[in-house]
């Protein structure tokens, strides 16, 4: 069940739109919030306090790639492998992560702390090479920031 | 030296608040504007000459200009912040270091158009910037910038962010406009076109950032004097973002119709060391790369499509010796594959085989007639969809050919890389 919090901030959504179905985006962030992930019973409860067919939740969910549909670490580690920071050998910052964390892409460390991701273009070309740890960017990357970003987290 | 404009308060300590917009002169242009008559300012804007930034480089007041002047009907502007071309990062700064000046352009261009309420639809990916603009819709609420009788007058207006989730397609309209009304992010078919049936039915307005961060100088500065930098058809001060193998890759404001040799080598600071030139994409992935020889070409829309490319976004992303253009157009092409929303079939089947196909060119398994049959797969995308998403992929993957055929060649004949030795 989601948290008493968590249904008022729903409710303050929907003052913000003229219709209940455009407030499913931002209410699959508050469920994201809750639970660390999508889970069905989540986008069942938004279509309850919504009064929309869960169907409609279910749709949007499934489309976006923010909204994670599976657990993942209390850290998603995303870095980016497009063109510009490919130029600056992102796929390099991969491999670092990867060996320290002791994990492939798309896997979750086993102490559930890390999930690694690669993703496409964050907005952040001119500081390439760059991740994204859950909201947060780091920039300009090289084998002995990535190293202190991850210890920091441990 | 060119004086900056839109990122004139960008290195102002808490450039990002009010007070320090006020005393830069923020919210002055939103006085004045409010005592033109609506139909004097999008005349202003249409005078100034600006063109839309986002990349399609229309008219911004002729836009403006479609939207049906009864005013009965609810309007609706929308700001497209969903910066999500590769190696555009234009819009993320004005976002999140000079909010207020987005907020601004955004109160005069509905008061133009007579929207009561406006969203800014931005990336998922830019909480930060989300953030940084909740705060300065806050705070412009306290100053009754937004809100009932802004500023003692009978406009109203309200101003939400929406935020996406990961998906480049929202960065087409009409697609975004699906998206904040709470569904799949599918385009729609044009027309009838946004400005007569756009966010939930109603007349809308869709401008990019930095184009609605232009409103408020135009105002403040006159039309005459926006007319008057860069080429006469495509005038204004401009965003130019550089990545890649650069000394100094970033944001520059310059001049509309810069030439791309001054802005790769005076401003980003040429060539890192010891890296050649290959390649440069002039304004994003969908636009196709240019050459050395290309290097005088000024960056404006005319001048670039001229060329057979575009300016899009501005995005400049410079391609060294060492990188391979089958890898290069591979990066891209998954880019587009993925990011294809799964509408349109030419582009939905279409780019998952180019895809399959240059894996296995890159991978050293390419089979002769490859490049034939990629080419003919551009033929059966282009121009058959309902959004650019396939043609921006068409355009690219063509841009590549043009440029570097030989080296397509060189992988499906020597089953490696012609730059990379034994890749």
């Amino acid at each position: 069940m989601l948290s008493e919090a968590a249904v008022n901030e729903i409710k303050d959504i929907r003052k913000r739109y003229a219709t209940a179905r455009s407030c499913i985006m931002p209410c699959l962030y508050v469920v994201q919030k809750e639970y660390g992930y999508i889970t069905e019973d989540g986008m069942r409860e938004i279509a309850k306090i919504l009064g929309v067919k869960p169907v409609l939740v279910f749709e949007v969910s499934t489309f976006y790639t923010m909204y994670n549909k599976k657990p993942v670490g209390r850290y998603h580690v995303q870095v980016c492998t497009n063109i510009s920071c490919s130029i600056m050998d992102g796929e390099h910052i991969v491999d670092v992560i990867s060996r320290k964390l002791g994990v492939k892409v798309k896997e979750t460390t086993p102490d559930k702390k890390f999930t690694l991701s690669t993703v496409e273009c964050l907005g952040s070309c001119g500081t390439a090479p760059m991740m994204q740890i859950n909201d947060k960017y780091y920039e300009n990357l090289n084998d002995t920031k990535v190293e202190e970003i991850l210890n920091s987290l441990r | 030296m060119f004086e900056p404009v839109i990122l004139k308060n960008i290195n102002i300590p808490d450039s990002f608040k009010l007070s320090a917009y006020i005393n830069s002169g923020g919210y002055q242009a939103l006085k004045k504007a409010l005592e033109m008559t609506p139909d004097a300012l999008i005349q202003m804007v249409k005078d100034s000459g600006l063109r839309g930034r986002g990349g399609a480089g229309f008219s911004t007041g002729l836009k403006w200009s479609f939207i049906p002047k009864d005013a009965t009907l609810q309007k609706y502007l929308c700001c497209n912040a969903d910066e999500g071309e590769p190696g555009t990062f234009k819009d993320r700064a004005i976002i999140e270091y000079d909010p207020h000046q987005l907020v601004e352009g955004m109160i005069i261009a509905s008061y133009a158009i007579g929207a009561d309420t406006s969203y800014i639809y931005i990336r998922g990916e830019f909480a930060f910037g989300a953030d940084r603009l909740e705060a300065a819709i806050k705070e412009a609420y306290q100053k009754n910038y937004l809100g009932k009788n802004i500023l003692g007058t009978k406009f109203n207006h309200d101003m939400y962010v929406h935020r996406g989730a990961g998906a480049y397609i929202c960065g087409e309209e009409t697609a975004l406009l699906e998206s904040i009304e709470g569904r799949r992010a599918l385009p729609r078919i044009k027309p009838p076109f946004p400005a007569h049936v756009g966010l939930f039915g109603k007349p809308t307005v869709i401008n990019n950032v930095e184009t609605l961060a232009c409103i408020p100088h135009i105002i403040n500065k006159g039309a005459s004097w926006f007319a008057s930098i860069g080429p006469a058809k495509s005038p204004g001060p401009k965003l130019f973002g550089i990545s890649g193998s650069v000394n100094k890759p970033g944001l520059y404001e310059l001049p509309m119709g810069t030439p791309l040799r001054e802005i790769i080598y005076t401003h980003a600071g040429g060539m890192k060391p010891g890296k050649k030139l290959k390649a440069v994409v002039p304004g994003g992935v969908s636009a196709p790369m240019l050459t050395e020889n290309d290097l005088d070409t000024p960056m404006d829309f005319d001048s670039l499509a001229a060329k057979g490319t575009m300016l899009g976004s501005g995005a400049v992303v410079v391609i060294d010796d060492s990188m391979c253009i089958v890898k290069a157009a591979l990066i891209t092409h998954e880019f587009f594959h993925h990011e294809s929303c799964g509408k349109c079939t030419p582009c939905r089947e279409g780019l998952d085989w180019i895809v399959k196909v240059m894996r296995r060119i890159e991978h050293g398994q390419g089979k002769e007639g490859d490049i034939e049959l990629l080419q003919k797969l551009c033929v059966d995308i282009f121009g058959r969809t309902f959004c650019p998403l396939g043609d921006g992929a068409v355009m690219a993957l063509r841009g590549a050919f043009n440029n570097f055929r030989e080296e397509f060649e060189y992988h499906i004949k020597n089953k490696r890389c012609m730059v990379n030795g034994n890749r």
